[in-house]
Parts: structure tokens; C-alpha cells; sequence
């Protein structure tokens, strides 16, 4: 192989040559086991992290949300109801030139500054690639038609749907069956991680009245649905399926009829009724005027309408039938009638001379009745159709505060009543000890002549006067109110009297108010059946010693309450009412005729014949099938 | 030399279906040929499943493969000498197509690297270059004498330098990396002194930060980044680095089994036909599959280094170590950017990678090693 004659070294370059090569060839060596290396650490060592990793990429898990529960009335009328509601989704990767696509959704759709907000701050949270973020909700359908026309050359837009709650009836209902609206963080801190879990998929949770004191009913349960997806997010196959348990559908003890004639006969005043039906507890009308449209609340109100609400003086998201503490007035007069007879300080014989006013010994301050010149003569009966405060002044001051305390609390005024609602004022039904406790001032006298004719200290609730009328039509039966049926534990027990004769006899009295020279006679004009019922007026403003005080002269706002209590037929009732007008100025002329209203709507049929509805069933029969 | 001494030194031999006879006289080297195609075939099973199942991506790929298997065929047949005589043209001539892709080159994805000639089509002169640079420097050292002189060193640097500048400048950093690379390997084998060697590693560990700094582009400065750390930005330019290695981890020893590697299949890992096959192959084969891979590689890599050993002059030895190296830089580069090892620089998986004149280049270059093997006895009389 040797060449003669070269130049070159032909074995040196040959050696130098074979030396390198070997040297390169552990160089492959030494790079294949380094590359081998690389994969074992990946493939076995750190197996497991990336099987993790991979799956996650690919499997998703997704909550499915139950469908919530309809709410219907005790006729089955659709209160509550889950309607779709339209959305416009972007779905980024697509969209290419951002701005310039919210731009061009700018002309064709309303976006106002906090749907913009909204979605810059989705879009920047942690999200998967190809997962839509919402632009804006409840899109009309002419948006819907606006957006489709234009899809082609909008990339990215995409149009959702999902099951929002509706309320059909709106605002009439709106202070009972409260309203749902968007889950945030503080109500899922709240739960435990059970209750998170099935919350996983829910974007609404119950915010106030029913809606909120049923949620564990209504709510139902999550089911799940383990999906493959590719990397942009379209569902391959589903994997494993568990569907949801709907939520349980509710019905309620109230008439859409009663309630619907409560919130017409408060027309545009302020004030509440509650309308009971004392043989079983149900709450057939619960109202509270203003009121407020929860359907906005639901889809997240806008920042115009929800100040506009806040700021409202009449404070239309302000429950008053629940939470409103107003005098009772002279509403209570029958109640304390019963106290006072069953703790013998009086009966239906004893009579009392009224000069105008009611003076202790000793004391020269005159505690006024409403009539300046006095009833004359008064016994029980008269002192009750008459509404004598100076009859009830004598009565309330030998029966004393302790025993009044006791009696009232039994009949629920100034105690919760057990509604199933949540944030029930207690109202205050006064006693030694709450005055030394909440006012820090030693009981007075005075204190309890204030109380018998239910002012001064004593504070309920429109709820409360109409539990009480219950009970009183119910000889005193323990009644709670209850609107689903739920019943709350409360520590009253039934009233039972020494004479059971004296409820027919206090009845009596009150079928009297509605008589010819009864206080709330207006209120009976041309009724079927008969009312018993008491007229209240609660004094806002405080008038003075020796003072007069012109009603014209008062801001609309300083004027007394009108209240009014009602039960009817006063022989078997089905119906008790308990109504509040705010600044009504008098019970029996201006509240009288709502409770007649509310009393008629449920007692009478379309003729406007007297028939009473029959006691709720839990599980009415099926209406019988009609052959052809 | 006897006939009994040629046939020892024959290779074809041990090739199990060409007869000696047959391939030598066709210019063919058995092991070699049988490696590159059970690699081919190999590379279109795996391609089938990371193309989704497309049967129009395997066609395309097994026309490309025809065009390259031509192409070797052809260069087997021209001898060495011949590529040694047309070295200096070839490599002149790639130059000045370089400098006219930059004046008048087509632009694809941000890079102007494809030359386009009317009635014929447009190709990347970068590609020709893979097989003049080594050539060139190859037939430089030839000329001199061995272990090269520093001057001489300087030259071959120059030589390697320009054309790798030039389509760095496209840009197109893996093909520059790999054009440089083939030509310092020739270097390297004819001897440069272990002391150079020494400094230029000092040189390069000193001025890579600031190639970081002041020559590269945004572009390449982006995927150092993602290569230092990927999860910085894992919806973005970390993206693929971290659906590669999930793909690979997630394959475990054996594989999630052909046509079942989700990564690939749902589309998360991107670019998985192409410079990222080789996740797919990991993820559906396991360790298994790479490891075999791996071997058909090495079996590939060490018939070509015999193949040098076994050449009789200069030029043919350079050029033949210098292939079968480029042809290994290849394989590691790609590999070790695919499993989170090195930066993400543009090189395939040599034949498995779908597409690209890579696949041309590379056969042709396959093709001028059998020349080189298949040519000995002429150079020898």
C-alpha cells in the first residue's frame, strides 16, 4: 500500500488519524450515555411526575351542576324557575388582534365599562389555553342575531348558554323568595370542604329569603364528568360519567292569589303584610313594600341600579315584614285583654270611669287617652271596640310588666316566631331586666302604662302582629309560621287560658271593632263573613305633656303608622292578617281596607262567595282526571 | 494485493440480502444501506402516528426518501477523487448562492433561506453546503501537511467561518451550528494540537454570554432563555420544551403503545412530526424504542467511522469522519433539545424527522461514504 515518492508522511498522518477516531468514537460513546442518562431520568426515575403531568394535560374533570329546584306556590304556580341565559364568550387563541375584536364587538353589541372590567381580569387569572373567558351576559335576542350575522369575520366570539334563575312574577315576590346571584369566595370560605365539592360546578347560591333558607334543599348535588379534551380544549370522549342530582322542587304554603291582593292593596305606600292561615301555620301572603326586582340582582346589577336601590329613601331592599320594628299600638290591646283576664286583674264585669286620662297616686302626670274628653264608663268590651287607652292603662299597670312580658312573649310579640326565613327580628317586648341590661335605667311606672297600650319600649315586627292575631284566632294554638312547611324549633308552647270562654268573648269584642261603632268599621262595609279584627296607630313622632300636635303641620314622614290586625270568619278562622302602612296615619281607615282585601282574596271563590280553602296538604291528590 | 487479501477488506460480506458481488459493483455498502432503511422504515411507522395517521404525510415522506436514495445512489457512483478535484468549485460556488439568498432569497417563518429558480423549484443552498464545507476543508488538509500548522488552522477556521456566518445571518442557527460543526470535526481529525483545542474551549465559554448579548437574535435569545428555564413562561415559549419532556417521561420503559401517545395525539405537543418526533417515538415506545433507536444510530455512526478507517488517503478519511460525525451531532443535538438537554435549535431527527432537503442531504452524503468505501481497490492499484 506504501506509495513511493510522497511528499507526506502517509503513516504519520495515518496514526495521528487513527488516534482521533478512536478518540471520536468515545466521544459518541460518552454522548449516547449521556443522552441514555437523560432518558432514564425522564422515562423511569421521574416516570411518575410526567404520567401526572401528561393526564393532566389531557383528562379534565368537570363539575356538571345540578339543576335548582323550582319554587311554586301552594297551586303550583311557577314562582322560580331556571331559564338559559345567553353569553358572549372569547376564546383568546383565536382572537388575534384583541382590541381590535372588543372594538368591532363595541359597534355591534352594548359592552359597558364593568363587563371590560370583568373580562381583563378573567382573562389574566390562570386558565387553561383555549378556554373561553365571558365577555358579557344576558344577550338579547337581537344581540344574539347582531353577533351570528357577523361571525365570520369576529374569530374567536363564541355564544354560550346557561340555566340562570328567573323570577316570573319579579318584584311581587321579591322580599319572600329572596334571590340568587353569583357565588363568590366568601360564601365558599364559609362551607366545609364536603359542601365546596358539590359546589364545584354551581355559579349561583341562594342570597336571601327562601331562596337562601332552602339552598341545601334546592341546590341539589354535583355530578362530575371525567373528559379527554385536546390541546384546544375539545371534548374528545367523555370518560366517566356521574350525573347531578337535581335540586328538590318547593312548593310553598303562599297564594300567588293572597299575595298577589296584600301587594296591590298597599298600592304605592310603604309598609308590609303578612297573611296567615291560623289553623296550620302557612304563610299565605308575606309582603314588604317597595320591593325590588331580584331578576336584576341575579345576572349581577349594574352599579347605576344597585346604588339607586341603596340610596332610595324608602329602602326598597329593606325587608319590612321581617325585620321592620315598629309600636304595635293599640293592636295588642286584645292580647293584653287576655293576659289581664287570665291573670285575674280584671274580667268581662269590671268597669273603669274614663275622665280623658289615667294618673297613678302620687304622681301628677296624666297619661292621655287618644279621646281627650274620656269613654265614660268602660268595661272590657267596650275598651276593646273602642280602643280606651286609659281602660288598658289601669289593666297593664295591675298586671305589671313581668306578667305582661311573659303572656306577650307567648303570643310572639317581641320573640321570634320561627318563620323558616333567616335574619327574623326578635322585635323587644320590654322587662326589668332588659331595660337594666340594654338601656342601663331602673324600670319605671310609666314604663308600664307605655306598654299596655303597646308603645313605649315594645317594638314588632309586621310578622309578629300577625302570629299573634293567629294565635288569638286559634285559641291560642301554637302556631309558627311557616312558608315551605319547614318548621323552626321556638320555645312557645300554646296558650292555654283559666277560661277558655274568654277567647269566644274576646273574639266577640274584636267582631265588634268591625261593627257600627267599632274603630275599624270601614273595614267590614258589605263582607260576607264575619271580621274580627283591631286597628293600631303608632305614634312616630312624640307629642309633648298638655301638647296638641296638627297633623298637617308634620313632614309625611313624622306621621303615625296605620296598623291593623284582622282574622276572619271569626267563627272558624282561616285567616289572620297583620298589616303595617307606614305613616298611614290611621289603622282603621287606612290599613283596615288592605286587610279586608287580603282577607277576601282568600276566603271568597271568583263569585265572591264566602268559601274557605281547605288546610294545606303537604301531598294534594292529583285533580281528578276529566274523561272526554 | 491478492484476491484473497482484497475480499478480507471487503464489507460487504456480513450484508445479509446484496451478494458482495452486487453491491460492489453498484457502488453500495450493505450494512450501511440496511441500517438507513430499517431507520426509514422505522421513522414512517412512528411518523404515521405523530402526523395523525395521515397516509398523505408518509407518501410525501417516502417520495423525499426516493429522491435521496437516488441521490446516494448517484454519488456512490462518482469517485472520490472526483469530489476531491471539484471540492474548491463546489464550495466556491455554494458561497456566492449563499450571498444570493440574502440579496434574493425567499422568505418562510421569519428566515430568508430558500432560493427560488424559475421551472425548477427553490432549494436551501445551506443544505449543498453541509456536504462542501467538509469537503472543502478536507481537501485543504489534503494539500498540506499533517498535524496542520496554526496558518493552516486559521485557513480551515475561515473556510468553516464564512459559509456558517453567512447563513446564520438567514437566520437559520441550527444549519450554521451543524455546517460549523462538520467542519471543525475535519479539524479535529487531521490533528489539531490538544493545546488549541484547550483554548478554543476557553474561548467558546468565554464568549458565548456575549454571543447572548450582542450577536444573536431575539428569537434564538428567547429559546436560551426557555432553555435555562422553561416553566418561566409555560403557556408561552416554554411550551413545547415542557410538552416534549411530558411526552417523553410520561412514556415510561415500555410506552403508551403505537398510535396511543396522547401528547401527540391531542395536540399538545407541538411540532411533533417534525423536529419533535422524537417525543412521539418516547412517548409510544418508552425506553425501549429510543434504546433501539439509538443502537440503529450507533451501528450507523460506527460502520461510517470504519469506513474512514478503512480509507486509504487523506481526503476520503476527513471527509468520510466528518459525515459520520455531522451525521452523530445531528442525532445529539436534536435529542438533547427534545428532552430539555440543550437550547431548542432547528435540527431534525435525521430520517425520522418529517420533511426538509435535510433528508436529501443526508442520503447524498451516505451516498459519497459508500464512494469512498466502494472506490478503495481503484485507489489502490
Amino acid at each position: 500500500m506504501r506509495r513511493p515518492l510522497t511528499l507526506k508522511d502517509h503513516h504519520h498522518e495515518q496514526r495521528i488519524f487513527s488516534v482521533r477516531l478512536v478518540v471520536a468514537v468515545f466521544l459518541v460513546l460518552l454522548l449516547t450515555l449521556i443522552l441514555i442518562s437523560r432518558m432514564i431520568w425522564l422515562q423511569v426515575i421521574q416516570h411518575s411526575r410526567y404520567t401526572t403531568l401528561s393526564d393532566n394535560n389531557r383528562v379534565q374533570t368537570l363539575a356538571v351542576s345540578p339543576p335548582r329546584g323550582l319554587i311554586t306556590d301552594r297551586d303550583g304556580v311557577i314562582l322560580a324557575e331556571n331559564r338559559p341565559d345567553f353569553s358572549l364568550e372569547l376564546i383568546i387563541e383565536q382572537a388575534g388582534e384583541l382590541d381590535q375584536l372588543i372594538g368591532e364587538l363595541g359597534k355591534l353589541i352594548e359592552l359597558d365599562e364593568g363587563d371590560l372590567e370583568r373580562f381583563q381580569k378573567r382573562r389574566l387569572t390562570a386558565r387553561r389555553p383555549w378556554e373561553p373567558v365571558p365577555l358579557r351576559g344576558r344577550l338579547s335576542e337581537e344581540e344574539i342575531a347582531r353577533l351570528v350575522v357577523n361571525q365570520h369575520r369576529l374569530p374567536g366570539i363564541r355564544i354560550s348558554a346557561d340555566p340562570i334563575r328567573h323570577y316570573p312574577h319579579g318584584i311581587l315576590f321579591s322580599h319572600v323568595l329572596g334571590y340568587v346571584n353569583r357565588i363568590n369566595a366568601q360564601d365558599l370560605e364559609a362551607m366545609t370542604l364536603d359542601e365546596q365539592r358539590d359546589y364545584a360546578g354551581t355559579h349561583f347560591y341562594g342570597r336571601s329569603g327562601i331562596e337562601r333558607f332552602y339552598e341545601d334543599q334546592l341546590h341539589g348535588q354535583v355530578g362530575y364528568r371525567q373528559v379527554e379534551t385536546n390541546a384546544r380544549g375539545r371534548i374528545l370522549r367523555v370518560l366517566e360519567e356521574q350525573p347531578p342530582v337535581p335540586g328538590e322542587d318547593l312548593r310553598l304554603r303562599l297564594s300567588m292569589r293572597v299575595q298577589k291582593a296584600a301587594y296591590d292593596a298597599l298600592g304605592d305606600r310603604r309598609g308590609a303584610v303578612v297573611a296567615i292561615d291560623p289553623r296550620d301555620g302557612s304563610v299565605l301572603a308575606f309582603v314588604s313594600r317597595p320591593g325590588f326586582d331580584p331578576n336584576l340582582l341575579v345576572t349581577g346589577i349594574s352599579y347605576k341600579d344597585y346604588s339607586a336601590y341603596q340610596s332610595d329613601p324608602d329602602n326598597p331592599l329593606f325587608n319590612r315584614a321581617l325585620q321592620g320594628r315598629y309600636p304595635p299600638g293599640s293592636t295588642i290591646k286584645p292580647m293584653l285583654g287576655i293576659a289581664g283576664l287570665d291573670a285575674g286583674v280584671t274580667n268581662w264585669q269590671r268597669t273603669i270611669s274614663d275622665p280623658g286620662y289615667y294618673q297613678l297616686e302620687n304622681d301628677p302626670h296624666r297619661y292621655r287617652d287618644w279621646k281627650r274628653w274620656g269613654h265614660g264608663r268602660v268595661d272590657l268590651h267596650k275598651a276593646v271596640v273602642q280602643s280606651c287607652d286609659t281602660y288598658f292603662y289601669d289593666m297593664g299597670f295591675k298586671l305589671g310588666i313581668a306578667r305582661m312580658h311573659e303572656y306577650m312573649s307567648q303570643f310572639s310579640l317581641g320573640a321570634p316566631t320561627g318563620i323558616d326565613l333567616y335574619n327574623e327580628s326578635s322585635g323587644i317586648m320590654p322587662s326589668k331586666q332588659w331595660k337594666r341590661a340594654y338601656r342601663n335605667r331602673p324600670w319605671f311606672h310609666g314604663d308600664t302604662i307605655n306598654a299596655s297600650i303597646g308603645q313605649g319600649f315594645v317594638l314588632t315586627t309586621p310578622l309578629q302582629l300577625a302570629t299573634a292575631t293567629a294565635i288569638t284566632a286559634s285559641h291560642g294554638k301554637k302556631v309558627v309560621p311557616s312558608i315551605a312547611g319547614e318548621k323552626q324549633s321556638v320555645e312557645r308552647t300554646g296558650i292555654t287560658l283559666n277560661d277558655e270562654s274568654n277567647w269566644e268573648k274576646m273574639t266577640d269584642a274584636m267582631v265588634a271593632v268591625t261593627g257600627p261603632r267599632g274603630t275599624a268599621r270601614v273595614m267590614a262595609v258589605d263582607a260576607q263573613y264575619a271580621i274580627a279584627a283591631k286597628s293600631g296607630t303608632a305614634q312616630v313622632f312624640s307629642v309633648g305633656q298638655d301638647e296638641t300636635y296638627n297633623e298637617d303641620e308634620l313632614a309625611e314622614r313624622m306621621l303615625d303608622h296605620a296598623l291593623m290586625v284582622s282574622f276572619g270568619p271569626a267563627e272558624q278562622p282561616a285567616i289572620a292578617v297583620g298589616v303595617l302602612v307606614e305613616n298611614g296615619r290611621h289603622g282603621g281607615s287606612t290599613a283596615g281596607p288592605v286587610a279586608r282585601q287580603v282577607m277576601d282574596a282568600w276566603l271568597l271563590n271568583e263569585n265572591g262567595e264566602l268559601e274557605v280553602p281547605p288546610v294545606f296538604e303537604e301531598h294534594p291528590a292529583p285533580p281528578a282526571e276529566v274523561s272526554p | 494485493m491478492s484476491q484473497r487479501e482484497y475480499l478480507r477488506q471487503m464489507p460487504g460480506q456480513t450484508g445479509a440480502t446484496l451478494s458482495p458481488g452486487l453491491a460492489m459493483r453498484l457502488h453500495l455498502d450493505a450494512p450501511l444501506l440496511a441500517g438507513l432503511f430499517v431507520l426509514m422504515l422505522g421513522g414512517l411507522a412512528v411518523l404515521y402516528s405523530a402526523g395523525g395517521e395521515s397516509l398523505e404525510m408518509v407518501i410525501r415522506q417516502c417520495v423525499r426518501f426516493s429522491a435521496g436514495l437516488t441521490a446516494l445512489f448517484l454519488l456512490a457512483q462518482i469517485p472520490p477523487r472526483s469530489y476531491r478535484f471539484w471540492a474548491p468549485f463546489l464550495y466556491c460556488g455554494g458561497l456566492g448562492l449563499l450571498v444570493l439568498v440574502l440579496i434574493a432569497g425567499t422568505e418562510a417563518k421569519g428566515a430568508q433561506r430558500w432560493l427560488s429558480i424559475p421551472g425548477i423549484g427553490r432549494f436551501q443552498p445551506a443544505e449543498a453546503m453541509k456536504l462542501a464545507v467538509p469537503a472543502m476543508v478536507a481537501w485543504y488538509f489534503s494539500e498540506r501537511t499533517l498535524p496542520p500548522k496554526l496558518l493552516d488552522v486559521l485557513v480551515a477556521l475561515a473556510l468553516l467561518g464564512v459559509p456558517a456566518a453567512l447563513i446564520g445571518m438567514q437566520p437559520d442557527l441550527g444549519t450554521a451550528i451543524l455546517i460549523a460543526a462538520s467542519g471543525l470535526v475535519v479539524l479535529f481529525m487531521a490533528g489539531l494540537s490538544w493545546r488549541l483545542i484547550a483554548v478554543a474551549v476557553l474561548l467558546v465559554v468565554t464568549a458565548a454570554p456575549l454571543m447572548y448579548f450582542f450577536v444573536m437574535h431575539d428569537y434564538q435569545r428567547n429559546r436560551v432563555d426557555t432553555f435555562l428555564n422553561p416553566e418561566a413562561d409555560p403557556r408561552g415559549t416554554g411550551w413545547n420544551i415542557i410538552q416534549s419532556k411530558t411526552a417523553i417521561g410520561s412514556g415510561g420503559v415500555d410506552g403508551k403503545g403505537w398510535l396511543d401517545g396522547t401528547q401527540s395525539r391531542l395536540d399538545f405537543l407541538p411540532e411533533s412530526s417534525t423536529d419533535f418526533i422524537l417525543a412521539v417515538l418516547s412517548e409510544e415506545f418508552g425506553l425501549v424504542g429510543v434504546s433501539v433507536l439509538l443502537m440503529i444510530y450507533l451501528v450507523i455512526v460506527g460502520r461510517g467511522f470504519f469506513i474512514s478507517w478503512q480509507a486509504q488517503e487523506t481526503f476520503s478519511r476527513l471527509l468520510a469522519s466528518s459525515l459520520t460525525m455531522t451525521f452523530f451531532i445531528y442525532i445529539f443535538v436534536n435529542i438533547g433539545m427534545v428532552s430539555g438537554l440543550l437550547p431548542v435549535v432547528g435540527v431534525p431527527l435525521p430520517l425520522i424527522s418529517y420533511g426538509g432537503t435535510s433528508i436529501v442531504t443526508l442520503l447524498a452524503s451516505f451516498g459519497m461514504l459508500m464512494s469512498i468505501h466502494t472506490h478503495r481497490r481503484l485507489m489502490s492499484y
